[in-house]
């Protein structure tokens, strides 16, 4: 008998249970396949009408009419400085709330109602943070339509993200580490300092890159705050006024002037660049500190 | 010995600590003889904005450190910042309401009102429609008000084909729609509401041209620079069909949908020097700017009139 005669016998369904299996295959494969495809297809799309209008004085010109000296340098000093901000503002009090629900906080119905929430506002569209933007830090705060009010609102819209990456990570740090930390006569706030957040680190820096991605993009809730899109000064200091790079480009596609098409598609490549550039420099922190903590 | 698990933080955050101060330089004021500094604030109607955008720049040339920020609220958004007196200008696409007038004098805000160029809001089909050159406003109104039903052409007027009908225009936020409704459905902001509505003119542009039974309209900017894709129709008010043109826009035959567009400044911002020069530079370049960016200038006379009115 013949070895696949053999296996037939002792198997009887093993031939179709393997064609489901690379059914299956080729259903997986065309799911990402799709993915790809439409991705594939906005990037080169853009990239086809961007490309050519891009060059170095569209980084260092102001916005202007005319699409041939249309640049979005006050729109970039304007992201930079949002994104620089939010920064500062997120990741202490994401971390820190994170820590605190971890590790301080008794778990009870309380702290169940405080987590349910935090989820919930991840996932609260964006334009809904812009319009508390406005009430509050802009009218309420008095602060204007500043890079200050801008920055606190992105603060608030990202904070979901790093609250609950932060969580994620702390909580996958082993608990006989803290065990161990606590056996060698370390506090609790030393333990925290020096065990938890060094290995939860590489976690929590993946949450941020993600957090600081979706504001870089985000255009809604900074048009609720500045609507600004002409704007030939770069910001000083947090409490001048600004533009950012999302506004910009979404006030170039809807010009009468074809070309600013092209422009915009070419602010979405800047975008682009400047958005990975970011998350470049944050994993390759990431590794390291990974490497690090894996000593 | 233990932070140092952080110290490889600081290197990245020395960094963007940096670039947030670079961005600092560059720009300093260094202030000539008789250069003015200050910053003006401009916001209002996203139709107007060209405009603004255009003098801004221009005067920029002159007084490169005044700081003209201009904004896209839209009329209304705009007014209600120029009223409680966050702006200086207010861009706007219609005169303004007694309402805001109202807003504007409960917070003590005086303003004068400079009309700077006239808008045709331009009703558009789809390139292949060899039916329709001309429609009134009886048959505009009819396609548009509320709970009109209309989905065929045949509808429209008789001895159109059967062609499906299908609507675009601004969302209800424009100015657009608010004008377009006014002269066309007898009441601002009242309209049929199963239409393809966008903030975006280049969307409508983009749906007509696509779309062998579409009807739609918008600015006579985006018509200009669309004039190949589509078809435009002329509209009888009453005494024939007029079809826009900066000559018919200009002496108000093409009716009812000519627009006035305006900026309000606000008086107590004139007693700025920077400001004082800004609306002086308008009214002096107002005429070949608005025509540049694709409206309709009033007369000569009118701008002129306008700094006699500001005291300029």
């Amino acid at each position: 008998m013949a070895k696949a005669e053999v296996t037939a016998l002792l198997n009887p369904r093993l031939a179709v249970r393997k064609r489901i299996g690379s059914v299956a295959y080729v259903i997986f494969m065309l799911a990402i396949l799709i993915g790809l495809a439409g991705l594939a297809a906005l990037l080169l799309r853009v990239l086809w009408q961007g490309v050519p209008w891009l060059s170095l004085h569209f980084l260092t010109d102001y916005p202007s009419r005319f699409p041939e000296q249309a640049g979005m340098k006050s729109a970039i000093f304007g992201t930079i400085w949002i994104m620089a901000l939010t920064g500062l503002f997120t990741v202490p009090v994401g971390v820190g709330a994170a820590v605190y629900l971890e590790e301080y906080a008794p778990k009870n119905w309380f702290t169940r109602i405080i987590e349910v929430n935090i989820s919930n506002l991840a996932g609260v569209p964006s334009i809904v943070y812009g319009l508390l933007g406005l009430a509050v830090f802009v009218q309420i705060l008095a602060l204007g339509r500043t890079v200050l009010a801008g920055a606190m609102t992105m603060s608030l819209l990202v904070m979901p993200i790093v609250i609950i990456a932060s969580r994620e990570a702390i909580r996958a740090v082993p608990s006989t580490y803290r065990e161990a930390s606590y056996g060698l006569g370390a506090t609790k706030f030393q333990t925290v300092k020096d065990v938890v957040l060094p290995h939860a680190l590489p976690g929590i820096m993946t949450g941020t890159i993600l957090a600081m991605s979706r504001a870089i993009g985000e255009a809604a809730p900074m048009i609720a705050i500045s609507a600004l899109v002409f704007l030939t000064f770069i910001p000083t200091d947090p409490l001048d006024e600004f533009s950012v790079m999302p506004i910009q480009i979404y006030n170039w596609v809807s010009q009468p002037r074809p070309e600013f098409r092209g422009i915009a598609a070419a602010g979405i490549i800047v975008l682009l660049v400047v958005l990975l550039s970011m998350n470049a420099v944050a994993i390759y922190i990431r590794n390291r500190t990974q490497k690090r903590s894996e000593e | 010995m233990i932070p140092t698990r952080y110290r490889r933080l600081s290197g990245p955050l020395l960094l963007l600590a940096a670039l947030a101060a670079i961005s600092g330089c560059g720009d300093s004021p260094q202030g000539g003889s008789d250069a003015l500094s200050g910053t003006i604030q401009i916001d209002g109607s996203s139709t107007a904005f060209p405009v603004s955008q255009a003098v801004a720049e221009e005067f920029r040339k002159e007084q490169p450190h005044v700081q003209v920020n201009v904004g896209v609220s839209g009329t209304g958004g705009g007014f209600k910042r120029f009223t409680v007196g966050e702006t200086d200008i207010s861009n706007a696409s219609r005169p303004i309401k007694d309402s805001e007038r109202e807003a504007a004098a409960a917070n003590g805000i005086e303003f004068i009102e400079m009309r700077i160029g006239t808008d045709g809001l331009s009703v558009m089909v789809n390139n292949a429609n060899d039916f329709v050159d001309c429609l009134t406003v009886q048959e505009l109104n009819a396609v548009w008000k509320p709970g009109s039903t209309i989905d065929n052409w045949q509808d429209v007027r008789a001895g159109f084909p059967d062609q499906r009908l299908r609507l675009y225009g601004p969302d209800t936020d424009s100015g657009t729609f608010d004008y377009f409704t006014e002269e066309i459905n007898g009441e601002a902001q009242v309209s049929r509401a199963d239409y393809t509505a966008s903030a975006d003119d280049n969307v409508l542009v983009q749906g007509i041209a696509g779309d062998r039974g579409a009807l739609g309209y918008f600015g006579y900017a985006y018509y200009q620079e669309n004039q190949e894709s589509l078809k435009v129709v002329a509209v009888d008010g009453g005494d024939g069909c007029v079809t826009p043109e900066p000559s018919t826009i200009e002496d108000g035959s093409y009716k009812p949908l000519s627009r006035p567009l305006f900026i309000y400044v606000n008086s107590s911002s004139l007693e700025k020097p920077e400001v004082k020069a800004f609306v002086t530079f308008y009214m002096d370049h107002g005429y070949q700017l608005t025509e540049e960016e694709g409206y309709v200038p009033v007369e000569r006379s009118i701008y002129e009139a306008n700094k006699a009115a500001a005291g300029l």
